[in-house]
């Protein structure tokens, strides 16, 4: 197992300087600059800040030098907003961002998932109609659609709920709902299609025969396999986690990280985009790990060769 | 961000088992069972028309419109719904109407293109890997496991951005990211059927590689990949409308259906309209698309039977 671990983990971290590079190269490939603007700048200016930021050497040596800066958790100034090095950026936004993923991911777990177990064992009843159709107009109404119908109807109908900003729990809400309520409905079908497979199985014809209580039978011989296309989904799921948090913060005006990187590409602010989308790569990677672990935790079957 | 995670890894499994021999003694052919089991699917069927209708309204109806999508009227900008334009105006003066079914065109446009490109590519790849086995196999889906894991969404909106945002960059960056369950299906169809006789009878005929891969092999694997390419459709369009939504897909005069569901975010407190129509249209198309896609998959795949 440990073996197994310290493979997966090497390859992440293989993945991730792939990543930095493929990154690095996109932001050098963009034409223009950073530091270009409607005003003219008389050139020994536009030199000097260019040597500020590393910009007068050739690519190969910046490339070298923000990697080995990265390493050291310093991904450089953010070369848009004066004063501010990215790494301050990150441990300003980064709290806002993990707290309103989390949420997001506890909202979609805990909804979907239930629904999903429910579905199966009632199935084919309305206990089964009513949550799978409601996860299927979910899976419809993608972040962008959802965000400003509940900001319509929770904040500006009824007027329950604060539609901006991020100043409490309140503002929690519609954000997390937005963001959670798509991954709910994912997660309730492929939750109903792994139990329903499980209670397929023939093992369970042979427990139900046998006389184990139908309680039993769900949730000790089910829900360890069951589970696993849910748990599968969970990397795919925090990385549309992230990218949907660059909507819902647009949406909802919240300071976490999805904003900074929407305006770090349309400013071709290039430290910011590098370092954030090292973060978020990072994020997955470890996620994917855990998932993976979890998998074979679950699945013994799976043996740790893939 | 896909709905077809799950759908992949099961026809995956079924797909690389070797046929049963029963298979072959049908008297129809399987396109005809296959449209016998669609026209008995009720929901399938009303998505299709449904979908065939909004195409129609989308590409028919500017046609029939006095209006046009650019032409604008501040004295009669952001009018609710009347007789005279159904769907209200823009803040601009621009009749909704039209302007929904404009941005329905791009829409759906980027939507069959980038899913062709991402049929391309992962047919070609998933047919070679599972073709040649071995090592080029191991090495060639080891590549589409690590794709798998990476935040695409991410590079698509840096493409995007380094490489300007043309309509035709739009195709071919979300195409590019969205081949992998294409490839992973594809290469699962192909192993299961090259052990047949039907391809060992070709290799003793002595024909090429690639005339097994593209005459023999690829057409036998149709179903499923029309299953999935219905199926990305919807997550192309998703991808589009978000990077739309962001600024950073469709440019004006041009719009999408994501450009119109910004648009009308901004205003929605005052002229709710403007997000109502294009948000409908668009959530209205991923749901046919989507149940269209289930129903094929029951009609083309009858070992998948719906549970």
């Amino acid at each position: 197992m440990l073996k197994f671990i310290a493979a997966r983990f090497g390859q992440g971290l293989l993945v991730l300087l792939a990543i930095y590079a493929l990154t690095f190269m996109l932001v050098a490939l963009t034409p223009g600059s950073p530091f270009s603007t409607e005003r003219a700048i008389r050139p020994e200016i536009l030199a000097q800040i260019e040597a500020f930021y590393g910009y007068d050497k050739p690519p190969l040596e910046r490339f070298w030098t923000s990697l080995t800066n990265a390493l050291q958790g310093e991904f450089g100034p953010s070369a848009v907003y004066a004063n501010r090095s990215v790494t301050d950026i990150i441990l300003e936004a980064f709290p806002v961002s993990l707290t309103l993923g989390t949420i997001s991911l506890l909202v979609a777990l805990f909804i979907g998932i239930p629904a999903g177990i429910l579905a199966a064992v009632k199935r084919n009843t309305w206990l089964d109609y009513l949550p799978m159709s409601a996860s299927m107009v979910g899976i419809c109404l993608p972040t962008f659609v959802l965000g400003p119908i509940l900001v319509l109807v929770f904040g500006i109908i009824f007027q329950l709920l604060p539609v901006s900003g991020w100043f409490g729990p309140d503002y929690m809400v519609l954000p997390a709902a937005t963001l959670g309520l798509f991954y709910a409905a994912y997660f309730a079908r492929l939750t109903r299609g792994g139990m329903l497979e499980m209670l397929n199985q023939d093992f369970i014809r042979t427990a139900r025969a046998k006389g184990v209580p139908e309680s039993t039978i769900i949730w000790k011989h089910c829900l360890k396999g069951g589970l696993i296309p849910a748990i599968t989904y969970l990397g795919p799921a925090l990385a549309g986690i992230i990218s949907g948090s660059f909507v819902v913060e647009t949406i909802f005006q919240i300071p976490g990280l999805g904003q900074w990187f929407v305006k770090g590409a349309l400013n071709r602010d290039d430290f910011l985009i590098l370092g954030l989308t090292v973060l978020f790569a990072g994020l997955i990677v470890i996620m994917n790990l855990l998932v993976d672990i979890i998998q074979v935790a679950l699945n013994p079957r799976l043996k740790y060769d893939r | 961000m896909s709905r077809t995670a799950d759908i992949v890894s099961a026809t995956e499994e079924r797909l690389s088992a070797p046929l049963a021999v029963e298979e072959f003694e049908k008297g129809s052919s399987l396109w005809d069972d296959a449209w016998h089991r669609l026209k008995r699917n009720r929901l399938a069927m009303i998505s299709l028309f449904l979908f065939i209708a909004i195409v129609l309204f989308c590409v028919v109806g500017p046609l029939l419109s006095p209006y046009d999508g650019e032409q604008q009227d501040l004295l009669k900008g952001a009018q609710g719904p009347s007789g005279e334009h159904w769907f209200g105006t823009d803040t601009l003066g621009r009749d909704l109407m039209v302007r929904t079914m404009e941005g329905g065109r791009i829409s759906l446009l980027v939507g069959m293109v980038a899913t062709f490109v991402a049929l391309m590519i992962g047919v070609v790849y998933g047919a070679t890997a599972g073709y040649l086995g071995g090592k080029v196999d191991a090495v060639m889906m080891r590549i589409v496991d690590t794709l798998y894991a990476l935040p695409f969404t991410i590079f698509v909106i840096l493409l995007m951005v380094a490489f300007g945002r043309s309509l035709w960059l739009i195709f071919v960056a979300i195409g590019a990211v969205e081949w992998l369950s294409m490839a992973r299906i594809v290469r699962a169809g192909v192993i299961g059927l090259k052990k047949q006789e039907f391809v060992e009878a070709a290799v003793s005929l002595g024909y090429s590689h690639t005339r097994i891969i593209l005459r023999h092999l690829i057409p036998n694997v149709l179903g499923p990949v029309i299953v999935i390419a219905t199926l990305t459709v919807p997550a192309v369009m998703l991808l589009e409308a978000f990077l739309s939504f962001l600024g950073l897909g469709v440019q004006p005069p041009n719009a999408s259906w994501g450009v119109l569901i910004n648009e009308g975010q901004q205003n929605m407190e005052i002229f709710p309209w403007l997000l109502m129509f294009p948000a409908f249209f668009f959530a209205l198309t991923l749901f046919s698309l989507n149940f269209l896609g289930d129903g094929l998959r029951d009609a083309l795949d009858p070992k998948s039977a719906k549970d």
